[in-house]
């Protein structure tokens, strides 16, 4: 067992998808010498060289449809893009061409291409530096679309990111970067979680929280508070966002019959509206209240000064909460 | 794998230059200026309040006060020379670093601090300064600046647009389509790339095997190298250019070369990336200096306008911090103002909600 951030676990994991397999590429703006912007990178170039830690030209489309030649020629890149706001300009390659060649192939093409993404908001920024842009990707068959939450799934998601066959998006909560947790990091691929399934983070009886990426640490602060008062939440860390393990979702709320989704992306068409027809349409019956949803307003992330009203915070978790008691 | 570059990018270059890091001014057969005792003295003035505006905000920035600034420290030339060549009616389109342009386009320097202190996202009116507000996600804007040039050119207007933008955004989409339309709707439009040398840990070598402004043949207009460095030779420069596009000859592209001076932004360690060797060799190429030694030689100004200068750049940094100080945070439900220029039930709906959820609050209802 190791401490480590979440960044640096990115980093070891990283470090240890490149050692296992020489096709492991890593692309991306500022990640060689700079390490990248939050150093998740730190020091890969030096050890494995320029052609396998490749810092590209200035252009997101470029640098996955790039990867995406790559990929066919039998590589396996892992992109970074800097920021959350900065993924649209790459957006046409992953929507028109990576999400969609495999089955143009009828699988004959694997794309193993991985997308990491630093997300959400919380660290003062300027704008385009704190999106949530995860409901765009969701969105888009052929995508898996991933959040890992804390240092571990950092350490092992990534690899298994790395190593699945298809294009994976991959959500970094950037506020959570430099989060500390005991990291195994001599622990076997097949005792790792299963890469598309969710994790119950907190056991309780009264109420489901659905939480993913830098939400997962605020549900989990909620979820205490709430317990002083004789609430006893269970908080679902998603982990995998497209697909949903809904086998674990709809067991959670079938024995707490309540349920409170947080994301930082805006409410409206945001996963969550998904998750609450989902779990409306099986649970219907073990249901107390409607599912309740708390996240981002319906206006652009706003300067930085305000952004605690704009992010889902205990205060506004907990009274979705008291919503939920109130039916 | 990795290409040599050594006959690439870096190539000596064909530098516009009016007047040499030591001062000297030069003659170009192609470039001269003629300016007026009062003209020159005014340059010299912008360049040195321009910086100081500049180290008051990094200053800021270091003291809490900002969440981020990015730097124009040896940009000046390339920004003021530039900024002056523009009139009234031409229209500028920034990155985030165009601080010295704003200066031209009397935009307050307060209002410049808003977006790095996080109270809005751009906090000066476009239209009046006929300067856009910062654009971050990068080469975005040289698409506009063509679009608004199309538009200069519908309306039959003797004016033009130009847009900044970055060695590093030469790479981008935008920027290429932004050069193959301007010169198919032959644009009154000039590109003003100031190659500082750097994108963020990037050299330039990362972008280009070309000198970048030979790329704008390629796409059917001219392109120059100017010394971004020599206020003189950017406004020259940049003078013509806009004269050739306000009287219909089209789009061109500028290159200035230049240096960042300092780190990309507040939030880089450029001794990660970068030798100190490298920063020593352009000190000696300030764009102050080399004004400051040609107005004291040809006894434009002396040693009691400089202080006179120094003392006023004083005086302005003081009170843009004073300034920067009081600026109010804004009101949360400000959030939800001109998100749509028309009524909106839903963002109405949410402003609502949200006001009462924070009334509950001062009402001790929870
Ligand atoms: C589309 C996009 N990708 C990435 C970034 C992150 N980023 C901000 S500045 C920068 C480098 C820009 O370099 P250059 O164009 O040379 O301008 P300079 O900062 O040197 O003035 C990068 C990569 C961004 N702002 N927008
Ligand atoms: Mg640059």
């Amino acid at each position: 067992m190791t401490t480590l951030t979440l960044a640096k676990a990115m980093n070891l994991g990283l470090r240890k998808a490149m050692e296992d397999d020489p096709k492991v590429l890593i692309m991306g703006e500022d990640i060689g010498k700079l390490g990248g912007v939050f150093r998740v990178t730190d020091g890969l170039q030096k050890d494995f060289g320029e052609d396998r830690v490749i810092d590209t030209p200035l252009a997101e489309s470029g640098i996955i449809g790039t990867a995406i030649g790559l990929a066919i020629r039998g590589y396996r890149p892992v992109c970074e893009i800097q920021f959350d706001g900065f993924v649209f300009p790459a957006a046409d390659q992953i929507i028109t061409q990576l999400a969609k060649m495999p089955l143009r192939s009828l699988g004959k093409l694997k794309l193993p291409v991985v997308v990491r993404i630093p997300c959400g908001g919380g660290i003062g920024a300027v704008e385009h530096h704190s999106e949530s842009p995860e409901a765009y990707f969701t969105h888009t068959a052929g995508l898996r679309v991933v959040a890992c939450s804390n240092p571990v799934d950092a350490y092992t998601m990534i690899q298994q990111a790395v190593r699945s066959d298809d294009p994976v998006i991959f959500f970094e909560p950037k506020r959570r970067y430099w989060d500390k947790a005991e990291v195994d990091t001599s622990s076997a691929p097949d005792t790792w979680h299963p890469f598309d399934t969710g994790r119950v983070v907190r056991q309780g009886a009264d109420l489901t929280m659905l939480a993913y990426g830098p939400m997962v640490k605020t549900a989990l602060e909620a979820a205490n508070a709430a317990a002083e008062e004789g609430r006893s939440i269970e908080v679902v860390d998603l982990r995998s966002l497209n697909p949903v393990d809904m086998p674990l979702v709809t067991e959670s709320v079938r024995k707490t019959g309540r349920c409170v989704i947080v994301h930082e992306a805006p409410v409206y068409s945001g996963l969550g509206g998904e998750l609450a027809a989902r779990i409306t349409e099986q649970c219907f019956y073990n249901l107390e209240a409607p599912v309740l949803r708390v996240g981002g307003f319906s206006t652009p992330y706003p300067p930085s000064r305000l952004e605690e009203h704009y992010l889902p915070d205990l205060d506004r978790v907990l009274d979705a909460v008291d919503r939920a008691f109130g039916y | 794998m990795t290409a040599d570059v050594s006959r690439g990018a870096q190539s000596p270059p064909e530098l516009v230059q009016l007047l040499t890091p030591e001062g000297e001014r030069i003659e170009h057969p192609d470039y001269d200026i003629d300016l007026t005792a009062e003209e020159l003295r005014g340059l010299y003035r912008d360049l040195v309040l321009v910086r100081r505006i500049d180290l008051e905000a990094v200053a800021l920035q270091r003291q809490g006060e900002l969440g981020l600034w990015a730097s124009l420290l040896g940009q000046e030339a390339a920004q003021v020379g530039s900024g002056r060549a523009l009139t009234d009616a031409d229209m500028a389109f920034p990155t985030y670093r165009e601080h010295g342009v704003a200066w031209c386009r009397k935009v307050d320097p307060v209002q410049l601090l808003g977006m790095f202190r996080g109270v809005n996202h751009g906090g000066w009116d476009p239209v009046e300064h006929n300067f856009h507000l910062y654009t971050i996600v990068i080469g975005s804007q040289t698409l506009h600046a063509v679009g608004y040039a199309m538009g200069i050119q519908r309306d039959g207007a003797e004016s033009a647009a130009i847009a900044y933008f970055g060695d590093g955004a030469t790479s981008q989409g935008d920027v290429n389509e932004a050069f193959i339309w301007a010169s198919v709707f032959n644009a009154p439009v000039v590109f003003f790339c100031q190659n500082n040398q750097w994108a963020i840990s990037e050299p330039l070598e990362k972008q280009t095997r070309i000198p970048l402004y030979r790329r704008a043949a390629g796409f059917g207009f001219p392109g120059v190298r100017v010394d971004g460095n020599d206020v003189l030779a950017c406004l020259a420069v940049t003078r013509k250019a806009l004269a050739d596009a306000r009287s219909g000859q089209g789009p061109s592209m500028i290159e200035a070369f230049t240096y960042r001076m300092g780190a990309h932004t507040t939030s880089d360690d450029p001794t990660r990336y970068r030798v100190a060797d490298e920063l020593e060799s352009w000190k000696l190429k300030d764009p102050i200096e080399r004004v400051k030694a040609y107005l004291a030689k040809s006894g434009i100004a002396d040693q009691s306008y400089f202080d006179a200068i120094d003392a006023e750049a004083d005086e302005l940094g003081r009170d843009l911090r004073r300034r920067c100080l009081a600026m109010p945070d804004p009101q949360p439900m400000a959030m939800f103002d001109h998100v749509y220029a028309e009524p909106h039930a839903l963002v109405a709906e949410e402003r609502e909600q949200y006001a009462a959820y924070l009334n509950s609050f001062e009402e001790g209802a929870r």
